[in-house]
């Protein structure tokens, strides 16, 4: 090889660049959210085939006879190659066909829609708690750099990542609910409670608004605030830290002294000049952070016997209900691809520099 | 800090060999190097906090038969569930009378060996797939890249989950689901340093002294991305840890009785009401560790990388 080669830009660069004026950048991301879900749906695939588990006893039982075993094999689609059986697995997982789950005996997708909802909502409110928390504290520690403020969100932070969230959550309960019983234990609602709104989106407190039932209401803030709050902590360590750094950035740009120059108050200055141009980055790390606590809800969701995805899971996991476990991952799995999109399209409409 | 000064300072010896701008061989640059280094980290006393707690955890580990003051896995149901402060139970006994201050010490060796698993198998990986997709480029980055952008896509918990699904659970099927979900953000900073590596005069000097590639990525590129990758492996050890202890938890990590810290956090939530201590020692241990290792990657960060300080 000559050193002409190695200096040449690379090939798919060039092309690249030429259509970039384009329809090129949407149809990149259209395409790279394809090729990544193709790869979670391989990844699932070859997961169900290595699994120590023959789906075919599990159907036709130990005792079946050679034949039954035969045919049970063949209405499986087993016999047929291993390419043949993954586009078959793919167009079934399209049409929203994930299998039926063995512990419930109903279609998986009606399992995970129904308890879906409530992950939802776990996380939706840990979100808010995440950033109405973290993102004044971000700034006030990129204000008063080396001070207190700054010290303290360093502090939560390293806190945040070091501590087990099923641990933190097991220590919220201890506390709040068996020593100083301001919460509610575990659970969505009290027995009492359930069922008595009707379902109309699953989110408990959506529904007993939409009921005009406050009380209802009331009980299911009580369980929810605490699991939301040990949720919504790690999502305030990441936001305030990152809300920091931006900040930082910044107030040290000269447009920042140029608002301060022509008299503005600090305040004008700090939460509308610099804050506002922090927004864009900021979209990015909270959807970022959301997709991370419907993760983070997993281990939450048992701690709190919180009946949602994560449970939902486990439960399979168990009890070795592969088609339950499969589908629950592609769901996770592809919500986590739409947050990553939904910030890059936002990212793109609120930032007029990457249209 | 000006390696000169320093020798003005101290005059000759050790110092002045350590500091020295005119090294005589490659191992007293290498040595330089490395000490200048551990002067900056040094100068972080946050830092050394977290040193001091990483290499607690290795002496610990080691020595766990001498320091614990009972059998791991024995028994005593007679005193069952003590109190922290008990005559000879530090932190008390759990469900079985187990001591559970010697089961946390046994437990550490289990964290260690996690750790350690999956700190050298993940990056090496990723180093791989980094290097060799930045200095091909082309297609060969294209497909390795989208492969490592399908994992970095992937929630990393609930897919180690379906891994162990896949195989069984146990601390080995842990380790594995880990490392296998954790390589990919080194594969990102491997091709990063490449791509600002592999148009540098000196490796078109190997290149036409007649390098194969195999020698110019091994032997000149790869060393060059280690430094970036050995801090980002610090910072996410702690990941790591929590990830382990997740899956622990959950009962599919390390089984009963295995001193395990996640699983016995599992076994202490019954009785968290009544008897906290269960849960709350072993997770104690877990919070100091990981604080241990982000404090140290910290450091490192700070001392190796003075950019990205802050």
């Amino acid at each position: 090889m000559t050193l002409a080669t190695g200096l040449k830009p690379g090939r798919g660069g060039s092309r690249i660049s030429s259509l970039s004026r384009g329809l090129w950048p949407l149809l990149r991301l259209v395409l790279t959210v394809a090729v990544t879900f193709f790869g979670l749906l391989l990844v699932t695939f070859l997961i169900a085939r290595v699994v120590p588990i023959d789906p075919v006893l599990a159907i036709v039982g130990e005792r079946a006879s050679p034949e039954t075993y035969q045919a049970a094999y063949e209405a499986l689609g087993l016999d047929r190659p291993l390419w043949e059986q993954f586009f078959v697995y793919v167009g079934k997982v399209l049409q929203g066909d994930f299998g039926d789950s063995l512990l419930t005996a109903r279609p998986v997708l009606e399992d995970v829609t129904r308890v879906f909802p409530a992950t939802l909502e776990l996380a939706t409110v840990a979100t808010i708690i995440g950033v109405t928390l973290g993102i004044p504290g971000g700034v006030c520690a990129a204000v008063y750099q080396g001070r207190w403020p700054d010290h303290l969100v360093r502090v939560l932070g390293l806190f945040g990542y070091s501590m087990p969230v099923f641990w933190l959550g097991l220590m919220g309960l201890l506390v709040f609910y068996g020593l100083l019983d301001w919460v509610a234990g575990p659970g969505r609602l009290d027995i009492f409670y359930e069922d008595v709104v009707p379902r109309v989106t699953g989110v408990i407190l959506v529904d007993s608004l939409l009921a005009g039932d406050l009380e209802v209401f009331n009980n299911a803030l009580s369980h929810i605030i605490l699991p939301a709050s040990v949720l919504g902590y790690y999502s305030l360590a990441y936001i305030s830290r990152m809300t920091r750094s931006f900040m930082l950035e910044q107030l040290s740009q000269e447009y920042v002294t140029t608002a301060r120059v022509k008299g503005l108050s600090e305040a004008r200055v700090i939460w509308r000049h610099a804050l506002g141009n922090v927004m864009v980055p900021l979209i990015t790390v909270i959807a970022l952070s959301y997709a991370s606590l419907l993760e983070g809800s997993v281990l939450t969701e048992i701690v709190f016997a919180w009946p949602g995805l994560g449970l939902y899971i486990t439960n399979s996991l168990l009890s070795a209900d592969m088609n339950a476990v499969l589908g629950g991952t592609i769901v996770v799995g592809s919500v986590f691809i739409g947050l990553n999109l939904l910030s890059d399209l936002l990212y793109r409409i609120v930032d007029p520099r990457a249209r | 800090m000006a390696a000169s000064d320093l020798q003005a300072e101290n005059g000759g010896g050790l110092r002045a060999w350590l500091t020295t701008e005119t090294p005589a061989s490659r191992l007293q640059a290498r040595t330089v190097q490395a000490y200048l280094v551990w002067l900056a980290f040094a100068r972080n006393p946050l830092g050394l906090v977290g040193l001091g707690i990483v290499l607690a955890l290795i002496l610990v580990a080691l020595f766990a038969p001498l320091l614990a003051n009972h059998d791991p896995f024995a028994q005593d149901l007679a005193a069952r569930l003590q109190p922290p402060g008990s005559p000879g139970h530090w932190f008390g006994t759990d469900e079985l009378g187990r001591d559970i201050y010697s089961r946390i010490v046994h437990g550490a060796w289990i964290t260690l060996k996690i750790v350690g698993l999956v700190a050298l198998t993940a990056p090496l990986a990723g180093l791989i797939v980094g290097t060799v997709s930045g200095y091909f480029g082309g297609w060969v980055d294209i497909v390795l890249m989208r492969f490592t952008d399908v994992f970095l896509a992937f929630p990393r918990l609930i897919l180690a989950l379906a891994f162990v699904a896949a195989l069984e659970p146990g601390i080995e099927s842990a380790i594995l689901a880990i490392a296998l979900t954790s390589w990919p953000p080194y594969a990102r900073i491997a091709r990063a340093e490449t791509l600002t590596i592999r148009n540098s005069d000196y490796i078109n000097a190997v290149r036409l002294l007649g390098a194969s590639r195999l020698r110019i990525i091994v032997g000149h590129v790869a060393p060059l991305c280690l430094s970036s990758v050995v801090i980002r492996v610090t910072l996410d050890m702690a990941g790591i840890i929590l990830t382990a202890a997740g899956l622990g938890f959950l009962g599919l990590g390390a089984q009963p009785p295995t001193p395990e810290w996640g699983a016995m956090i599992s076994a202490g939530r019954k009785f968290l009401l009544d008897q906290w201590w269960v849960a709350t020692m072993p997770g104690l241990a877990i919070f100091i560790v990981s604080l241990g290792f982000n404090l140290l990657g910290d450091g490192l960060r700070d001392a190796l990388d003075p950019r990205s300080a802050g």
